[in-house]
């Protein structure tokens, strides 16, 4: 039962980061081609400027719980990933960095170096983040000891010895450059006016045709790479709400943005990622981390789980947190609501 | 190279380059709240501004915190992956405690202060100041409890699988090592903080300019730089010592130099510790001054490493021992100005006397030094225990990431971390030469 909880309040950590930081993350990588003129540059800013930074705490805040929830799981993964997860830090650090001096240093070609990384960052990281799923869904060579090491790639084929990268994670990583991309258009279109705001709503119909064909292609290949995926869902017929629920997220998004309800819009993209991510851990469980080398090497719920004492101070503490945390959340972003205005944005 | 000596290096490198920004802003919250309680107060918008400007600074110092501080929980399990799978039970539990209790409260509370400004009460944005104070030192606390658990492992049972559990948690919140140590950190941040203001005070009258904001930087730098350079000797850092002395005998008889033991053991003050022939090179000894320090009496005796296993030594025993010396006499360079400078403060001649200010401004990078070289002293202190007592540094680095891969990416965050040390000092020369005025670029 405890297992149960935890596994899903980590997947509550990971949608909570992939919907918060995933806006931002998507308007990085937008406003390479949508800014056209300083007050969209100024207004793209200030849309992420007060919450970028509590949206990346959610990474850290889900990295902690997954530490102490589970240890092995922890342990064997950001061993395993050595290399991608360094290169993740470093673009987390370049992106954090340039969006902090693009606030103060704001001349010519500085100017244009400083938004080239912080966009340039953004995408790597939504790619490496989908790369990243794509690797736990499909599975890794873990050896007995419950440790393995991975290339960044091998031969592409998702096979016993895979690399971080194969046509499978590539696959996901580019999804999750898409819907992250649509997610960040659907948060501009909320917070920006004018020209920004009819740019960024007319990206969305492209996106959103492209992410539909991309979801389709990635669930089909996942029952490919592993068929196993399934069998949750046919021993509970009733989680086939979580691929409808996909597909009504993703008709939201075109229907709202189309009758111009962008926070309607906006919604449903965060539900769009819920579902996903929810149905990529349902696929999984109670597998945490699979391995190709053979499932009796799996690193399941049942081995890398903490302490029994551990888990209950913990889910008691973790409760209390999280509402003050969200409290936080929704008092902070009740403040900034509503369109940017950057007569009060300054920083 | 071995394995072992590549993950140390990656964790103490970028470690040491993080806790260079922290150590500011846990001290500036502080500062930064005093001085928009004076604003609230008297209704200066003087003492606003000057809070504004801290903001600025302490905007920058927490972004690059930030950034450099995601690295710190990822190593726990990128190279210290054995460690991190029989201890994440136990340490995991402070480490997500802090995620979740305090940077949420602060990135919100921040972004208030920072953007919003117009957006809300004058008694709100002190309450976000107020709010950025509690969730940065709440963080702290966090971090020194994660520490103090690997100094001195308290509340745990071992689970079947070798795992660690905890028994009590309120027993790991409350190790006493976490107690001492945080209250003797937080001084150290308080100092640095009180310095860097101190220090831009010093900067503004010496170059001639912006007086009125640097008699308001002086008299809050000097003020609490003097309290919190006390505070850091007596009482934190002493109850510490005794502390470490008491638990980790191997500890302090390294970092004192104290090769034999003693009764009456007198205190180095200087000198060079030469392992090969067990004694100090070259000492200046104050007799019985150790066993006074440790027992209040200068005839206790006091154990030497020569009753301790050699291979329980602390492993680089001649930087244990330097790194305890510069934090010991940095303390007291800090109580001696901050004492001869809140005199003529007090007079009211501060402002004219320039030798005094000169040495203000050229102390600024002195608390770096010393909070560096006092965590230096805690975790070589720990060695060569990663959980004292319990887990040896050899049996806790990641076994599957070979010392080529571990030193590629840490020359990589070596080269990155060289670039952001220069951005972060083109961007406080900036803030410091634009000062607390109002300017058109930050339009206001």
């Amino acid at each position: 039962m405890m297992g149960f909880i935890w596994f899903w309040l980590v997947a509550v950590m990971i949608v909570g980061y992939v919907v918060l930081d995933g806006f931002d993350l998507g308007v990085g990588v937008l406003h390479l081609f949508l800014v056209r003129t300083e007050q969209d540059r100024r207004s793209t800013l200030a849309s992420i400027g007060p919450v970028w930074d509590g949206n990346e705490v959610w990474l850290l805040a889900g990295g902690g719980t997954l530490y102490f929830a589970f240890p092995l799981l922890y342990a064997s993964a950001f061993s395993g990933f050595y290399l991608p997860l360094m290169i993740v830090l470093w673009l987390l650090i370049l992106r954090g960095i340039s969006l902090e001096l693009r606030n103060h240093i704001d001349v010519g070609v500085w100017r244009a170096l400083l938004d080239g990384v912080f966009g340039l960052a953004s995408g790597l990281l939504t790619i490496f983040f989908g790369a990243a799923l794509a690797n736990v869904l499909r599975g890794v060579p873990l050896q007995a000891d419950g440790y393995f090491f991975l290339p960044l790639w091998t031969n592409w084929q998702p096979g016993p010895h895979p690399g971080i990268l194969d046509w499978y994670t590539v696959i996901g990583g580019v999804v999750a450059l898409v819907a992250l991309t649509l997610h960040g258009a659907l948060w501009l279109a909320l917070k920006t006016s004018g020209d920004l705001e009819t740019r960024a709503r007319r990206l969305v119909k492209p996106l959103c045709l492209q992410l539909t064909a991309l979801t389709v292609i990635s669930l089909g290949a996942t029952i490919h790479v592993r068929p196993e995926s399934l069998d949750n869902y046919f021993n509970y017929p009733f989680t086939f709400i979580v691929p409808v629920g996909v597909v009504a997220s993703l008709a939201g998004i075109w229907f709202f943005n189309r009758a111009h309800k962008p926070l309607r819009a906006f919604l449903s993209s965060c539900l769009y990622l819920f579902f996903m991510l929810a149905g990529a851990c349902w696929g999984l469980y109670p597998t945490l981390l699979p391995a190709t080398s053979g499932a009796a090497n799996d690193i399941t719920l049942s081995r890398a789980i903490s302490g029994p004492h551990t888990l209950a101070v913990g889910l008691v503490w973790w409760a209390f947190g999280m509402t003050l945390a969200i409290g936080y959340a929704v008092f902070v972003y009740s403040r900034f609501k509503g369109k940017v205005d950057l007569e009060t944005a300054a920083h | 190279m071995t394995p072992e000596l590549i993950h140390r290096l990656h964790f103490a490198f970028t470690i040491t380059f993080h806790y260079l920004f922290p150590q500011l802003t846990m001290g500036l919250a502080l500062l930064i709240v005093v001085l928009k309680s004076v604003a609230l107060k008297t209704g200066d918008e003087k003492w606003d501004r000057a809070a504004r400007f801290w903001g600025k600074i302490f905007g920058i110092n927490f972004v690059f915190g930030v950034v450099t501080g995601i690295p710190m929980e990822f190593e726990f399990g990128t190279n210290w992956a054995r460690f991190s799978r029989l201890s994440g039970g136990v340490i995991g539990q402070p480490l997500a405690m802090e995620g979740v209790f305090s940077f949420f409260l602060e990135s919100a509370f921040l972004g208030l202060f920072l953007y919003g400004e117009k957006r809300i009460s004058r008694l709100m944005h002190w309450f976000s100041a107020f709010m950025v104070f509690v969730g940065s030192w709440i963080s702290g606390f966090f971090i020194i409890v994660t520490d103090a658990w690997m100094q001195h492992p308290v509340a745990y049972t071992r689970l079947p699988n070798g795992g660690f559990e905890v028994v009590s948690f309120w027993q790991l919140l409350l190790n006493p090592w976490a107690l001492l140590q945080y209250a003797h950190n937080m001084m150290g941040a308080v100092v640095t903080g009180s310095f860097v203001m101190a220090a831009v005070g010093a900067f503004y009258l010496l170059e001639g300019r912006r007086e009125e904001y640097a008699r308001i930087f002086l008299k809050v730098g000097v003020t609490a730089g003097l309290l919190s350079s006390i505070l850091i000797i007596f009482p934190t850092g002493d109850l510490a010592g005794k502390f470490v002395a008491h638990n980790q005998p191997a500890a302090i008889a390294a970092m004192e130099g104290l090769f034999h033991s003693e009764a009456g053991a007198g205190m180095v003050l200087m000198g060079q510790p030469n392992e090969e022939t067990g004694q100090i090179d070259n000492p200046i000894v104050v007799n019985d001054l150790l066993s006074f320090l440790i027992y209040g009496t200068n005839k206790a005796e006091v154990v030497g490493l020569d009753q301790i296993p050699h291979d329980q030594w602390p492993t680089a025993l001649p930087l244990l021992f330097y790194a305890y010396h510069i934090m010991a006499g940095l303390g007291t360079w800090f109580v001696l100005l901050m004492l001869v400078s809140a005199l003529l403060l007090w007079r009211g001649t501060l402002t004219h006397a320039r030798w005094v200010l000169w040495a203000l401004l050229l102390s600024f990078p002195l608390p770096y030094i010393a909070n560096t070289a006092g965590w230096m002293t805690a975790e070589l202190g720990r060695q060569p225990w990663l959980i004292y007592g319990l887990m040896r540094t050899s049996e806790g680095f990641s076994s599957t990431v070979s010392a080529s891969n571990g030193l590629f990416t840490l020359l990589g965050f070596m080269g990155l971390y060289s670039l952001l040390g220069l951005l972060f000092t083109v961007l406080m020369y900036r803030e410091i030469s634009q000062g607390p005025e109002p300017t058109t670029a930050h339009a206001e």
